[in-house]
């Protein structure tokens, strides 16, 4: 069914005949009718009424279209069979007259310039951010000393439980997986040689110095920075933090540092399950590949290991824990208004906190080699 | 297609609802006619969001049955169910706008579903709707967290009248409003009613909402509920209804309506 709008000159105006489906749901070829209006129009327009059916928004769209034509709502007249809602619709046009004559544009910088400036400004309020929010987690932590209440010990323990209890499944399956994979590949390439024994230096010195720090780290980074973002997150969306603060508490005591305790705690216990783990899955691969036995692997591994081979890589943990759980519950307190920022910030913090932790553990790998450590 | 002139528009029969061993609805009988302000109401826990959502068909009763112009909501094929559902507009308790989106394409977003609308007609529709409740057309470009609760409340009732239902389901619409906010809701609840011939439920706790603008009130006791004009409840001899009508904030309400 089509929605025919016939417009003929009457007097010094305009005469508009109305007929046909007007409803809603045939807003499609409504709009194509609209279409032809013209863009100016003189003088009074008179409506006339005589469609079958009419839905407010239908009516309200070809009223705005005359309006924006040229007409003052004033000199709109309507005449036949007018839709029951008129009176309604003809209070909101000139409702729509008023609040736009009262509009003024605001005043903004354009262009490349204004948005270097936003840029920066934005840039600028963020660091501010990071460090008020290293401060105050410094200015809790000075307060354990003369305070002991300060550091909440039900709350550290049930963040060491589910950071570092419930991960170890997963880690210890990664590592021992990792260091397998790693034991093949070096076996197929240094058996060519003849030098087969040397898949234990590898695996011993890769799985301590890197693997076993930098894989943990990623998974914790995976599954707890997110969970530190979307817990602080959701917190903060249903104003918890702040009936903490109305209560006298400081979310950065109660929520924040419990947190990054209990991953500087756990992050090097979780390293050395995965050391192990993973040196079992390289003695295994070179037992069952290579047929070198277990004594064998042990003797020889005790002969690669450097004095600092071990302690390298534990020496990163704890760094890695304060990255991942600062920008976890950093992002976390950041969330405001909306599900999409809860969303968009926990993204945000699972990718930050990785970024950082293969940054940081880059910067370890020169500092050791120029310290010989 | 739907009749949108059956009468009565909802008709609810027997229904039971349950959750676990607690019994919220044991065979309540519930009707809505065309054009009416029907008000539900009952204490805290009695069953009315149960009962609202039983009828929205978000959740399957244990037993009894719910017509929406004369259509089983509980048997209709997947078609019929879309076609029901563009037939009336919900606002629920807390707006229930969805944050991500601005004001005004909240108002869209069941327009953009069901219609492929050009932009323009879209823009058009969606600030006719925020004039429509009492919002100025720049509030449109704000985030729902950016409003204040009556701002919420009305953009939340724009968004259900965008496809221009005839049936209208509000669930505590003045709850959390300040008593001048409320009323001036009222009015625009009464204004919209008579110009757009709807049928309103509305679930309300708020006396002064329920005296000005309902014509009928359903309460909800002893799992059933019991339906009458308002001059019927304040005779009605049950002890709840009549502490609820006739309690120390009821008789202020009275004494200005009534004279």
């Amino acid at each position: 069914m089509t929605a025919p709008l016939v417009l003929e000159p009457q007097g010094d105006g305009w005469r508009l005949q109305v007929s046909g489906d007007w409803s809603l749901a045939e807003i499609p070829q409504i709009e194509t009718q609209l279409e032809a209006l013209p863009a100016r129009l003189s003088g009074t327009v008179l409506c006339d009424w005589n469609a079958t059916s009419a839905g407010i928004g239908p009516a309200w769209a070809l009223l705005r279209r005359v309006a924006d034509a040229g007409p003052a709502p004033a000199a709109i007249h309507h005449t036949g069979n007018p839709p029951h809602f008129l009176e309604l619709l003809q209070r909101l046009q000139l409702e729509r007259h008023a609040a736009y004559e009262a509009l003024a544009p605001p005043a903004t910088i354009e262009g490349e310039v204004g948005k270097l400036g936003r840029w920066a400004v934005l840039q600028a309020l963020h660091a501010r951010g990071v460090v008020d929010f290293l401060g105050r987690i410094a200015a809790v932590v000075s307060q354990f000393f003369h305070r002991p209440r300060a550091l909440r010990i039900s709350s550290l323990v049930r963040h060491i439980y589910e950071t570092g209890i419930t991960a170890i499944p997963i880690v210890s399956l990664i590592a021992f997986l990792i260091s397998v994979i790693v034991a093949y590949l070096g076996a197929q390439q240094l058996s060519r040689f003849g030098a087969d024994i040397f898949v234990v230096d590898l695996v011993t010195i890769a799985v301590l110095r890197e693997m076993g720090v930098l894989l943990t780290a990623i998974i914790v980074a995976g599954r707890s920075g997110s969970a530190f973002a979307a817990e602080i997150g959701v917190m903060q969306l249903n104003e918890e933090t702040d009936a903490l603060r109305a209560m006298g508490m400081n979310p950065i005591e109660v929520l924040v540092v419990p947190r990054v305790l209990a991953l500087i705690i756990v992050l090097p216990l979780l390293t050395v399950i995965a050391d192990a783990m993973g040196l079992a899955g390289g003695g295994l691969l070179s037992l069952i590949n290579l047929h070198i036995p277990l004594p064998q692997f042990t003797a020889r591994m005790r002969e690669s290991l450097g004095p600092t081979t071990f302690w390298s890589g534990l020496i990163k943990a704890p760094v890695f824990a304060v990255l991942i759980a600062m920008v976890g519950t950093y992002r976390g307190m950041q969330v405001r208004d909306s599900a999409r920022e809860l969303g968009r910030l926990t993204t945000v913090a699972v990718v930050q906190s990785i970024f950082m932790v293969i940054l940081a553990d880059a910067l370890f790998a020169v500092l050791f080699v120029q310290i010989g450590f | 297609m739907l009749d949108s002139s059956y009468d009565p528009v909802i008709r609810v029969s027997g229904l039971r609802n349950r959750f676990g061993s607690q019994v919220v609805h044991d065979g309540l009988n519930m009707e809505v006619r065309q054009h009416e302000i029907f008000g539900v109401v009952g204490g805290s826990g009695a069953g009315k969001s149960v009962l609202l959502r039983s009828i929205l068909g978000l959740r399957r009763p244990e037993g009894g049955s719910v017509e929406l112009y004369g259509r089983d909501v509980q048997s209709l094929a997947a078609a019929d169910r879309s076609s029901l559902v563009q037939s009336y507009g919900v606002t629920f308790q807390n707006g229930a706008l969805i944050s991500s989106l601005t004001v005004a394409q909240n108002v869209q977003l069941p327009l953009r579903e069901h219609y492929s609308l050009s932009e323009k007609t879209l823009d058009e529709l969606a600030e006719m709707n925020l004039l429509m409740v009492g919002l100025q057309p720049e509030s449109g470009l704000k985030f729902p967290s950016q409003l204040s609760g009556g701002m919420i409340k009305r953009a939340a009732l724009a968004r259900a009248l965008a496809l221009e239902p005839k049936l209208l389901f509000l669930d505590e619409p003045t709850a959390g409003l300040d008593p001048i906010s409320a009323a001036a809701f009222d009015e625009l609840l009464l204004y919209l009613h008579s110009q757009l011939r709807l049928t309103v439920v509305m679930i309300t706790h708020d006396l002064d909402t329920l005296f000005r603008t309902c014509s009928r009130v359903g309460v909800i006791v002893d799992n059933m509920m019991i339906s009458d004009s308002l001059e019927g409840m304040l005779r009605n001899p049950h002890p709840w209804i009549h502490a609820y009508f006739h309690g120390e904030r009821a008789r202020g309400v009275e004494k200005e309506t009534h004279g």
